[in-house]
This record gives structure tokens, C-alpha cells and sequence, in this order.
């Protein structure tokens, strides 16, 4: 992709602040240009999908070719209204960290399909092992936007107890597996879950999302190994946002080959797709899902997205990289679906325009209440004495007696 | 009751625990076909199918973190890690994911795994099989870490360990496996065969985690001891005629606080063992808990033997190994008044 000059090389994005960014170098296959494989394929045979693009909507925002999902109005506006909402919410929060409400937020925004196509793509008893920005997941799922807010505040009904940071979302019932701030040892983990699936011929598989820049941690390594050994009913999801807070997919491995193409080395089929496409995300989704659920083992696919803000609340991405005037060449997912569903006669302005409000009270009301259960530094909030419960399943008795110090007795 | 050596009373104990729970699970590197390096496992893939006892790759992280996935999905893994020594790239795992999962998902989720792993010098391991990494893991909240003597409490702690819900690290003296061993490394080699201890029942049974057993009463001192430590006692006691109380252990975390301080405030002295690296190691909790809750009872500081601050060496590991001799005199010393 790069040239090197002869020695050390460090790599560099093509553009940094005080230059327009530049997008040159992405290649993009034709929507519909990919074929689709029967998901029995023998993997040998699929060996240059990871260096494709698979595309649905072209850039009239038509959807057409082979990976073309078969999907009613709908289930469209379901996927597109989870997407308005997981952005709306993302809005709100970071409205109430400025606000100081909460101490730190991270937005998903410009990668709502990546979760959201996803979660509609797979079955409700499929166990999610996501990374932090994949909220979307629990939009879809329709986990209470409330119980999201009280986590993200560790206020009094908080589920978390108040015990983890912002946006660490945890839900068993949502099929949401809890998040960690260690990165990627939650791709290891899915791996378990899916082979635990498998020895009990249970029909659930496991789906885990890893960001390109943790690809380098020894957990994604262990994952595939392990994955490829066992054939586990897995889909391992590279997230594939071009940035590492400040460092570029460069520094993550990203100029030599695709982030999916790591997927070959261990004998896994591997897809790298638009991750700005709905459909064409949801349909390669669909299409793991398959091969996992039918037994044939686990899937890689890169989907290949733009961070379109900042890493976190906590950093200033003006600081680091280039400004854009143009935006990310594969648009906007929101933006392309909804384009997308007017063209087929099935959606209006009119109607979008109604469903944002409807969208943003909704977020507008969850607020309130969460609000009414506490912040982070005012309302509501646990007994601090809870942080001495669930070290252990029992309490043993050095916590007994330090709890016990901590109330002053 | 079955006479057995250590080896056997902890394969014994998965064999109770694979027949009992089908939601157990056995994997490793070289566990299955083979039975594991030291034999731990033999037979058990033999009599419940490679679905339920598996060879695992080269992955001391990717095992313990599919076991913790396994865990969540609703199986009962007990892990291999084939020494303890290469225990280190499953930390992340461990003590970031294992340790904390019941916590950080408020009880949703938790890790049942047992992490049996080979551990402690005395064959000539040199660095890298030798090692003694408890103190690593009793630091960190939402671990438990067990450590038998002999092959009863090893069969029953076992069990206790795999059925607990929260995870466990169950260390396994390696030096014990075939033999009580008292630091005599150039006397003929012992057998189980005619210690107390190795009278095994069959079936289940439990020692529970969290209590420690007399090994030894006595009046004068108190030695705490571990694993092969415990024997160590017992020969130093011995030796010298000093009216030496030995408490073994057996768990550290979570520790008989209870036993400690009966048996300290009983003899007014306190001398612990243990062969892993002074600074830092298991002993200056125990050092420090028995100063916080003794005080008052104690005629003389609390000692410690251990292994020495060095890795440990391959030539000179009878110089390093904290043996009789070095207790004995530490033992005299603290009753020199």
C-alpha cells in the first residue's frame, strides 16, 4: 500500500492536523461486484474475500448483487430506528458528561450499523462479547435505554452497582457479555462460549467485536488459534475504524495487508465488508451466523468503518488527525439507509423527520427518569458498603471485617 | 480408603467430579490422550470422551480465556497449566477477567474454573519449572489459591476447588507428587505408602476451603507452613525437639485467620515457611496479620524462611530450597530469650 524507504519505518497516516484528509489510497470494489459463497464453501476456495470490499447499497444508496439481504419494510425501519436512537442516546450522554454529570462517554458515532445490522442479523439467544462501542448491540436488542443511562451514571439502579466506568455495559438477558477495559480478552472468551455451544449442540453461537488496533493483543491470537482448532460457532468481528485513539490502522499492521486477512493464516473464512452499508453488514452477518449455526465453524469479518469523532470524551482527535470537509468516502450509514428505504417507496422525509423526534423524546424521556435516580456526583447512589459484595460468592471474613472498618465500627 | 500418592488422589478427585457433574470440563496441554505430563489426568479421556477432556494448544492465555467464555456459557472447566512458572502470559486472564467478572457484572456472570497447576522446585526444574507464584495471586481480590500436603487434603480440596463458583488456583507441589519430601534431597526417596495422610476414601468427600489443620501440635512455637513446607516442618520439629506447632495451611485465600491466631496467642512465637521469594511473598501477609492480631502475645519478631530474592537456581537448588537446617535455626532463634 505504502512505499517504504530503505531501513526503520515508522508508519504514518497521509494526512495530520493542518491538512485535509485524504482518503486516496482506499480501495473500493462496485457494490454488488463480490460474489456470495454457499456458506458450506470450502474455505480454500474463498481465499480472496478478505482483499475484497462486499457492498450493497451503490452510490445512489440502490442495493444490488448477490449479498443482497432479502429483508421487508419492517424489519428496515427497525434497523434504521435503532441506528436513529443509538445516536440520539450517544447525543444525550456526552451532553451530560460536558454537563458533568458523569465522568467519561464514548460515542459510536458513524458505526451504528456495524452493531445494530449485526444484532438484527443475529438470533436473540446469541451471546454478544462486544468492545465499548458497540451500544447499538443493546439498542437493537431493546435493552431499557434507561438501565443503559443508570450504568453510564452509577446511579441508584444502577445494575453495575456503580463498579464499573461508563459505558461498560453488562446484560445477561440481552445476550450482552460484560465489557472490559482490557482489550481483546473478550475475543478468547467468545471463543469458550461458542465451544461450550457446540459440545451441548446448542443452536446459540457467539459473536465478539475487537477494534483493528487491538488485533495485536495476544487474545486475538489466542482467539483464532483456539476458534480454528475446535471449529467453534463463532463470529469474530474486526471493527476496523481506522483509529486507535490517537494511532492509525498503520500502526496496528494496517498498511500491509487487510485486518481480515489474519483470518487466513489460521484457516478461517474471512469477509472484509462496508461496515457503513446496513444491509450489506447484516447480510454477511446473516450469512456467519449460518455457517456457525450449521456447523461449519467460525467466520472473520473486518468491517471497514471511519471513527467519525473522537476515541472518548477524554481526547481532542483535532490534536492528532487530519480535519474532514468531504467525510468518510462510504458516507453515512443513517444517511444511506434511510436514502436507501426513499428509493424504494417505502420511506419519506416526512416520515424521517417524524421518527426523529419521536426518537429523540424517547431518549429525551429515558433521560429524565434515569436523572431522577441519580448522577454520578448528586441524587441517588448505592451504599458504599456494596463495593465489599460479589468479590466472592461469600463474603469471607478479611472482607467482613474491612467492611465492617469502613462504616467505622 | 485407597492408599494413594498425590497424583493419583488428584486424578481420582476429577474422576469424581467428571462422573458427578457433566458440566465439568478437562482441558490442557498434553491432558487428554496422553494424560498429562506428570499423569494427572490419565485415563480420564480414555473414560469420558474428548468432548469433556481435550488437549489444548501452546496458549496458557487462550486457555484460561476460553475457560472463563466456557464458564459463562455455563461449564465447569478445570484447567492445566502445565507448570506454574508459565502460568504468567494467563495473568490478564486471571486477574483482570476470572478475579473480576462476579463483581463487575454484580453476580450476573462469574468464572467457575479450577486452574490446577504443577508448582515449587525440588527436581532440578531450574528457573522456568520451579517457581513458587502464589504471592502473585493472593493479592488479587476474587482469586482463591489452594495448596495441599498430602494426598487426602489434595483429593478433598480438589473437589471443594472444582465445585466452588468463584475461580481457584490450586497448586500442586510437584516434589509431592510420589512422596512426602522433607528437603533431604540425598536420602533415598520416600513413598506415600506408609504416611497417614495417603489413605484416601473413595468417591466424594471435601476439605474445605478456608480451614487450616494441625499437622503437629505443640506449645512452643508456631510454624506456618504450606504445601512441601509442611513437611519441611515436621522433619525441623523433629530434629531439633522443639515443642513446634505446625499448622499447614492449606488455602491462603481464603485464610483461617481463626487457627492462626489461636495457635500464635497459645505459643507466643511465630516462624513462617514458604519456598517461594522472601520480598513480598505469601509470608509477610502472615508476618503482618499475626503482628496486627498477636501483638500482644508475641515474646520474639516473627521470622521467615524462604526461598532467597533470586530466581531460582538450577545448580544450587539445595542452597536456595528453604530445608530443615534453615528452619531449625531460625526456630532456635526465636526461642532464645
Amino acid at each position: 500500500m505504502l512505499k517504504n524507504s530503505p531501513g526503520f519505518h515508522v508508519p504514518e497516516p497521509l494526512a495530520r492536523p493542518g491538512c485535509e484528509a485524504d482518503f486516496s489510497h482506499i480501495a473500493l470494489d462496485a457494490a454488488g461486484a463480490v460474489e456470495c459463497p454457499p456458506i458450506d464453501v470450502d474455505p480454500e476456495s474463498i481465499r480472496n474475500l478478505p482483499y475484497r470490499l462486499i457492498r450493497v447499497l451503490d452510490d445512489q444508496q440502490r442495493q444490488t448483487g448477490p449479498w443482497s439481504p432479502d429483508l421487508d419494510t419492517d424489519a428496515l425501519k427497525a434497523g434504521l430506528r435503532a441506528m436513529m436512537v443509538t445516536r440520539a442516546y450517544d447525543a444525550r450522554m456526552v451532553r451530560v458528561q460536558r454537563q458533568g454529570k458523569t465522568s467519561f462517554y464514548m460515542k459510536c458515532t458513524g458505526e451504528e450499523a456495524v452493531a445494530v445490522a449485526a444484532a438484527m442479523a443475529l438470533e436473540q439467544g446469541d451471546m454478544c462479547f462486544p468492545t465499548y462501542r458497540q451500544q447499538g448491540l443493546l439498542v437493537a436488542r431493546k435493552w431499557p435505554l434507561v438501565e443503559m443511562m443508570n450504568q453510564v451514571y452509577s446511579n441508584s439502579h444502577d445494575l453495575l452497582k456503580g463498579r464499573q466506568m461508563p459505558v461498560f455495559y453488562s446484560s445477561r438477558k440481552a445476550g450482552f457479555f460484560s465489557i472490559s477495559g482490557n482489550l481483546g480478552t473478550q475475543y478468547s472468551q467468545a471463543v469458550g462460549w461458542a465451544m461450550g455451544a457446540a459440545t451441548d449442540r446448542d443452536r446459540c453461537i457467539a459473536a465478539a467485536w475487537i477494534g483493528e488496533g487491538a488485533t495485536a493483543e495476544g487474545d486475538f491470537h489466542y482467539a483464532l488459534t483456539f476458534a480454528s482448532v475446535y471449529q467453534a460457532p463463532v463470529i469474530l468481528n474486526i471493527v476496523n475504524n481506522q483509529w486507535a485513539i490517537s494511532s492509525f490502522s498503520g500502526i496496528a499492521g494496517g498498511e500491509r495487508t487487510t485486518f481480515a486477512a489474519r483470518g487466513l493464516a489460521y484457516g478461517v473464512p474471512a469477509l472484509r465488508v462496508d461496515g457503513n452499508d446496513y444491509l450489506a453488514v447484516y447480510a454477511v452477518t446473516a450469512w456467519a451466523a449460518a455457517r456457525a449455526r450449521a456447523g461449519h465453524g467460525p467466520t472473520v469479518i473486518e468491517l471497514f468503518t471511519y471513527r467519525a469523532e473522537g476515541h472518548s470524551t477524554s481526547d481532542d482527535p483535532s490534536k492528532y488527525r487530519a480535519a474532514m470537509t468531504c467525510g468518510w468516502p462510504l458516507g453515512d450509514p443513517i444517511d444511506r439507509l434511510k436514502c436507501c428505504m426513499i428509493g424504494q417507496g417505502i420511506w419519506s422525509e416526512e416520515a424521517h423527520a417524524a421518527l426523529q423526534k419521536e426518537v429523540d423524546e424517547q431518549v429525551r424521556v429515558a433521560g429524565k427518569l434515569s436523572e431522577s435516580y441519580g448522577t454520578l456526583k448528586e441524587g441517588g447512589r448505592l451504599p458504599a458498603s456494596t463495593m465489599f459484595d460479589d468479590v466472592y460468592k461469600d463474603m469471607p471474613a478479611h472482607l467482613v471485617h474491612q467492611r465492617a472498618m469502613m462504616l467505622g465500627n | 480408603m485407597i492408599q494413594m500418592n498425590m497424583i493419583q488422589a488428584i486424578n481420582d478427585a476429577m474422576n469424581v467430579a467428571l462422573a458427578s457433574d457433566p458440566s465439568v470440563v478437562i482441558f490442557g496441554q498434553d491432558v487428554g490422550f496422553f494424560g498429562g505430563v506428570f499423569r494427572a489426568t490419565d485415563g480420564l479421556q480414555q473414560r469420558y470422551g474428548t468432548h469433556r477432556v481435550f488437549d489444548a494448544p501452546i496458549s496458557e492465555g487462550g486457555i484460561v480465556g476460553v475457560a472463563v467464555g466456557l464458564g459463562a456459557y455455563g461449564k465447569r472447566p478445570i484447567v492445566e497449566i502445565q507448570f506454574a512458572d508459565y502460568i504468567y502470559p494467563a495473568t490478564d486472564q486471571l486477574i483482570s477477567e476470572a478475579a473480576r467478572m462476579r463483581y463487575r457484572t454484580a453476580g450476573e456472570w462469574w468464572s467457575p474454573i479450577t486452574v490446577r497447576s504443577p508448582y515449587g522446585g525440588g527436581i532440578y526444574g531450574g528457573q522456568t519449572h520451579s517457581q513458587s507464584p502464589e504471592g502473585i495471586f493472593t493479592h488479587v481480590a476474587g482469586l482463591k489459591t489452594v495448596i495441599p500436603s498430602n494426598p487426602y487434603d489434595a483429593k478433598g480440596l480438589l473437589i471443594a476447588a472444582i465445585e466452588d463458583d468463584d475461580p481457584v488456583l490450586f497448586f500442586e507441589p510437584k516434589r509431592l507428587y510420589n512422596g512426602p519430601f522433607a528437603g533431604y534431597h540425598e536420602r533415598p526417596v520416600q513413598s506415600w505408602s506408609d504416611h497417614p495422610d495417603s489413605l484416601v476414601p473413595e468417591g466424594h468427600y471435601t476439605v474445605p476451603l478456608g480451614k487450616a489443620k494441625i499437622a503437629r501440635p505443640g506449645g512452643d512455637v508456631t510454624i506456618l507452613a504450606y504445601g512441601t513446607m509442611v513437611h519441611v516442618a515436621l522433619a525441623a520439629a523433629e530434629e531439633t525437639g522443639i515443642d513446634a506447632e505446625v499448622l499447614d495451611l492449606r488455602t491462603l485465600m481464603p485464610l483461617d485467620l481463626d487457627a492462626i491466631v489461636q495457635s500464635v496467642e497459645k505459643t507466643g512465637h511465630c516462624v513462617v515457611i514458604h519456598e517461594a521469594t522472601k520480598t513480598c511473598g505469601f509470608g509477610a501477609e502472615l508476618a503482618a496479620l499475626v503482628q496486627e492480631h498477636c501483638f500482644h502475645s508475641l515474646e520474639a519478631p516473627v521470622e521467615r524462611v524462604t526461598g532467597w530474592d533470586t530466581p531460582y537456581p538450577h545448580a544450587f537448588e539445595w542452597e536456595y530450597f528453604p530445608g530443615p537446617a534453615r528452619l531449625s535455626a531460625a526456630l532456635r532463634r526465636v526461642l532464645q530469650d
